[in-house]
């Protein structure tokens, strides 16, 4: 537990469709047997317009919503990031980052989320501070050390390459559930272990994709893989989420792989251990905090 | 030496003699063979990539392959707007157009990226905010002011002026860029298809605009187009004149089906060859059938010429036939050798159609000798044909006695005019420059050009890459170098013929004023690395999907990537000028980060030395072995030594003369010399075979032996001559430069090759004999030529 704790603030990393938004919610119906014993107080606010009136498409919407939700009731959490971008040369890079997460109140508004770059050395201190959205665009801004000022990003549309690798922001933040419609296509199996396949369609005006597709198991409801097509519907990279760990019953990959099927590039974002709890309120994720980092 | 000589006749007879008995075996399995491998040609695939014409050792290709393996491919479509009312293009509709296009571009299979006016991604500050949208957000419905505001923005801004806008905005255009897997041939055609629809909808939809389509996507397909567009015309040419040429050569119809049907097959063999083994066609391979077409007939025309000759003096079919075969194996052999050897050379270019060109030719060639051999005696003794037609033959055969008297006549006068015109035109051959402008090598009817040429005008359509590299991990952060690299971009953008150069320079320059509330005094470098590399991050944090900069900064930030857009008249002297210019402004102000310049137009502009220098070895070699042919075929070293002057000498000469009429060439020049030499060198064989058998066998002098050789293949050389001629000549037609530039240079060294054939070669073999010898003065006939030993 090296975690480099320069923030206060705490949360599950919930990247791109893997772990999605943790809900606190009692939709029984919508999660038929995913009620997780530390699910503690789920406050749910299942959209109807994104569970939508098809079975297959609330059949989708029931098992993404089951996967968020066993995940929920963690408060905050903070964890170590390494990433390794690599080009079509061999040629690799390295970033690194802590990453904290302050879980939501309910499903209508996204996790605040603070990333706080070490290395390389020239965005040593940078912070990127978020307030993740349904279905307007997120708010983030961006603590620049060199001028110890804080800029807000106010593009309506983040869904480029972050930092260079082959992970969008909108692959990266909070996936929240309310975000897209589902439509349940089947089962399939994925290194021997059964799983139901979800396709899901961005409801926000400005995603980079048309259509993602995810591999939830059956047994601990994690998602282990995602498709991305982009807007010609082509498939345009893999991410496969690996060595999932359990802390009390909340699972995380600590390797997710993500391959650019067009440009052959790949990264590779890597997790040291989770901490749970650390104690981060709201307070933690304001603006004004950014300059007070360090 | 006779021995051998009548050895191979024996054999010859023999063999033909087998022929005739086993003709309908022979035909069978003659048809059933060529329909086999033919049948291979429908495996055969067109070449859609321009890499194709570069081997995989071609270090120009190495080095863009390496650039681009480290950014990123970057095939593309560029749509050029040009309104045609007199408005500019920051008018709505044509804001309107523009954002069209650009939806549309995205769904464009393989499309990875699109850059358009109207999605630039444009900052400016709003207080303490860095402000980051599409330069037109919302294209369909804009107001006249924002119009005004973000037209000055746009006319303003480096890295869209000369790129994406013209700086009078008569123009603007839009880039689609795209990453093919390479997988499949259809690749390519899909995305045109798709491309065209998007140009002919907004044709329609805003009459007010011209829209014109290139991109090295559309240069990919070109190729592909190129060679149906040839095959669809000079295939049938090409076959109407055989037809035309032998029932004019040999007055027989039955004859001339024979030797269509012979022609047809060879080059049946040749391309289902090509098929089974694999090849792709591109540039010169296809162009193959055409060479084979007519190649192949020259042994068939020499065998019917002599049949004929035969029947007239009485012999009946059969041995007319049989007379033919023996007189012509030998020298339909040699023939045929020494063009396969000229041909297999093609093995040493550095471009692989090039070699495919080569082998597809030779194993036509080969395919054709075999069936003159076999099919041709064993059709003929089943086709009606004889000489009462022949009286042609036979006045030709005196017009060449008349110009062998000429010839011997005055052999003095003719070498020394000969030999003086010749040195002259070989003088001009250092004045030819090399050209290989990409966008050139098509002919104006194949859309890419027409549609180049007009877009031509507005942008610069030869991008050439550079990749400045920084030394280390982050090292394009550092004001160092980002002053290095705004210096060359400003020396680049100074050159001639340079259009537009896009360089990260002017984002950084851009992040430093809008992050310093718009001040345009600090519209320059950050001066600490640090600061710039966070206002680069705040940027691309900024960015939406596919509009990183990805594909301009590698992934360590270590280096940055340079694009220079060329005028598209410049010439590839000039080109090869700016990039040796540009090497030296890089030792002399930056030894420690140049990159190489790359990209498709460099490596066009050193194609065509790339294959000089690998042919050089090649030619050598070809040249070389077609001597050692002739000495051992002729068995004489000082003979078969004299014959490469009169071959060698029509090459050179066709290069001086297109030196004074053409000027510029492609890299098929590289070609030409060995390919010619194994061709023309034919006509030699047929003469000095004849002379050396009326020498040796007969006894004649030496002036008796060239009336004897002019008289017996005389007719032959020329309507061979005419032949080839019309055959390379065709392919001037080709829509494809190199192929047409192939064509004529041949063209040339093939009607050189007849005159000095005609003209030279005898006046030297007199000068060797050492003068006319016992001279019949020219009262020789055909009745009293020496008859061939039987």
């Amino acid at each position: 537990m090296k975690t480099v704790c320069l923030i206060a603030a705490a949360s599950a990393l919930t990247l791109a469709a893997a772990l999605p938004a943790r809900a606190q919610e009692g939709d029984a119906s919508a999660a038929p047997g995913a009620e997780d014993a530390s699910a503690s107080t789920p406050v749910t606010s299942a959209d109807p317009a994104a569970r939508g009136d098809t079975p297959e498409a609330q059949k989708g919407y029931d098992i993404s919503a089951r996967s968020d939700r066993t995940d929920t009731g963690f408060s905050d959490s903070k964890v170590a990031a390494k990433m390794v971008l690599r080009n079509a040369a061999g040629q690799e890079s390295v970033r690194e980052f802590t990453f904290s997460t302050l879980e939501k109140a309910d499903e209508s508004v996204g996790d605040k989320t603070l990333i706080v770059f070490q290395s390389p050395r020239f965005y040593d201190g940078t912070a990127l501070l978020s307030h993740a959205k349904i279905l307007d665009p997120d708010d983030q801004w961006l603590y620049l050390p060199a001028t110890k000022r804080v800029k807000r990003i106010s593009s309506d549309n983040k869904s480029g390459a972050f930092l260079g690798s082959e992970f969008a922001f909108e692959d990266f933040t909070t996936t929240e559930l309310n975000k897209y419609t589902y439509k349940y296509v089947g089962e399939d199996e994925i290194d021997g272990v059964k799983t139901d396949v979800i396709e899901r369609y961005p409801r926000y005006e400005k995603s980079g994709y048309t259509k993602q597709k995810s591999w939830v198991d059956q047994d601990i409801f994690q998602t282990r893989k995602v498709e991305f097509y982009d807007r010609k519907g082509d498939l345009l990279k893999t991410l496969t989420l690996s060595d999932y760990r359990e802390y009390d019953g909340i699972w995380r990959s600590h390797l997710f792989s993500m391959v650019n099927h067009q440009t052959n590039k790949e990264t590779d974002l890597q997790f040291d251990d989770y901490q749970f709890k650390t104690g981060l309120d709201a307070g933690d994720f304001e603006q004004a905090i950014l300059t007070r980092l360090r | 030496m006779a021995e051998f000589k009548s050895g191979i006749d024996a054999f010859a007879a023999r063999f033909t003699d087998l022929m005739i008995r086993l003709r309908w075996l022979v035909i069978l399995a003659a048809i059933v063979a060529a329909g086999y491998v033919g049948s291979g040609a429908s495996q055969l695939e067109y070449s859609n990539n321009y890499r194709t014409f570069f081997s995989k050792q071609n270090p120009e290709l190495t080095n863009f392959e390496e650039f681009q393996s480290r950014y990123t491919k970057s095939d593309n479509f560029l749509f050029a707007i040009v309104p045609n009312d007199g408005t500019d293009v920051f008018d709505p509709r044509t804001i309107k157009a523009m954002g069209e296009i650009t939806e549309a571009g995205w769904l464009v299979p393989f499309a990875r990226r699109v850059d358009s006016l109207t999605n630039f991604q444009y900052t400016y500050a709003i207080g303490d905010e860095l402000i980051v949208e599409d330069l037109f957000e919302t294209p369909d419905e804009v107001d006249a002011a924002t119009i005004a505001a973000r037209r000055e923005a746009a006319l303003a801004e480096p890295l869209l002026v000369g790129q994406l806008v013209t700086p009078d905005a008569r123009a603007a255009a839009v880039n689609v860029v795209l990453n093919y897997p390479e997988t499949s041939l259809t690749e390519v055609p899909e995305a045109v298809v798709a491309a065209r629809e998007i140009r002919e909808r907004i044709k329609a939809d805003y009459p007010h605009l011209d829209v014109y389509l290139t991109g090295t996507s559309m240069l990919n397909n070109a190729f592909s187009e190129a060679i149906q567009s040839d095959f669809m015309l000079l295939i049938p040419i090409m076959i109407a004149a055989i037809i035309l040429a032998t029932i004019i050569a040999i007055r027989s119809v039955s004859a001339t089906l024979v030797t269509v049907l012979i022609v047809v097959l060879s080059a049946a063999i040749g391309m289902g060859w090509a098929g089974f083994v694999g090849v792709k066609l591109a540039g010169p391979s296809p162009s193959a059938v055409i060479v084979i077409l007519t190649l192949a007939i020259a042994d068939s025309i020499h065998i019917l010429i002599t049949a004929r000759a035969a029947l007239r003096r009485g012999l009946e079919k059969r041995a007319a036939i049989v007379e033919a075969m023996r007189v012509n194996f030998l020298a339909v052999s040699i023939t045929s050798l020494t063009t396969i050897v000229g041909f297999m050379s093609l093995n040493f270019s550095d471009s692989p159609p090039f070699r495919d060109f080569g082998n597809i030719s030779a194993v036509g060639i080969a395919a054709a000798w075999a069936l003159s051999l076999t099919l041709l005696p064993a059709l003929l003794s089943i086709i009606p044909f004889s000489a009462r037609q022949a009286s042609a033959g036979a006045s030709g055969s005196r017009t060449m006695l008349g110009l062998a008297n000429v010839v011997i006549g005055h052999y003095r006068v003719l070498f020394i005019a000969l030999s003086a015109a010749t040195i002259a035109l070989i003088s001009f051959i250092p004045r030819i420059e090399l050209s290989d402008q990409f966008l050139k090598y098509f002919d104006p009817r194949i859309e890419f050009r027409a549609e180049s040429d007009i877009a031509g005008e507005y942008f610069g359509l030869y991008p050439m890459e550079y990749s400045l590299d920084a030394g280390e991990p982050g090292g394009v952060n550092d004001p160092a170098y980002l002053e290095r690299l705004e210096a060359f971009t400003e020396w680049l953008r100074a050159r001639p013929g340079v259009v537009h150069v896009f360089s990260v320079s002017d984002i950084m320059n851009r992040l430093n004023k809008n992050l310093n509330g718009d001040d345009p005094s600090f519209y320059r470098l950050p001066t600490e690395y640090d600061l710039a590399a966070q206002y680069l991050l705040l940027f691309e944090l900024s960015l939406p999907y596919g509009l990183d900069l990805n594909d301009r900064i590698d992934i360590e930030k270590s280096a940055t990537r340079v694009t220079a857009s060329l005028y598209s008249e410049m010439s590839t002297k000039e080109i090869r000028q700016l990039i040796r210019d540009s090497e030296a402004w890089f030792e002399e102000n930056a030894p420690s980060i140049d990159g190489p310049a790359t990209g498709p137009q460099v490596m066009f502009t050193f194609i065509a030395q790339r294959n000089v220098q690998s042919m050089v070895q090649g030619t050598t070699l070809a040249i070389l072995a077609i001597a050692v042919i002739m000495i051992f075929a002729l068995r004489s070293v000082s003979v078969g030594l004299l014959s490469m002057l009169p071959n060698g000498l029509p090459i050179l000469a066709a290069f001086g003369a297109w030196a004074i009429l053409v000027g510029e060439v492609g890299f098929s020049v590289a070609a030409v010399a060995s390919m010619s030499l194994g061709i023309v060198i034919d006509d030699t064989v047929h003469f000095l075979t004849k002379y050396m058998r009326a020498r040796r066998v007969d006894g004649l002098s030496a002036a008796d032996s060239i009336r004897y050789a002019f008289q017996t293949v005389g007719v032959a050389i020329l309507v061979n001559t005419i032949i080839l001629g019309v055959g390379f000549a065709l392919l001037t037609f080709s829509a494809f430069k190199i192929n047409a530039e192939l064509g004529l240079l041949t063209t040339l060294a093939i009607g050189f090759a007849l005159i000095l054939d005609f003209l030279l070669l005898p006046p030297l073999l007199l000068i060797v004999a050492g003068g006319k010898g016992e001279d019949s003065a020219g009262r020789l006939s055909p009745a009293t030529a020496p008859a061939p030993a039987q």
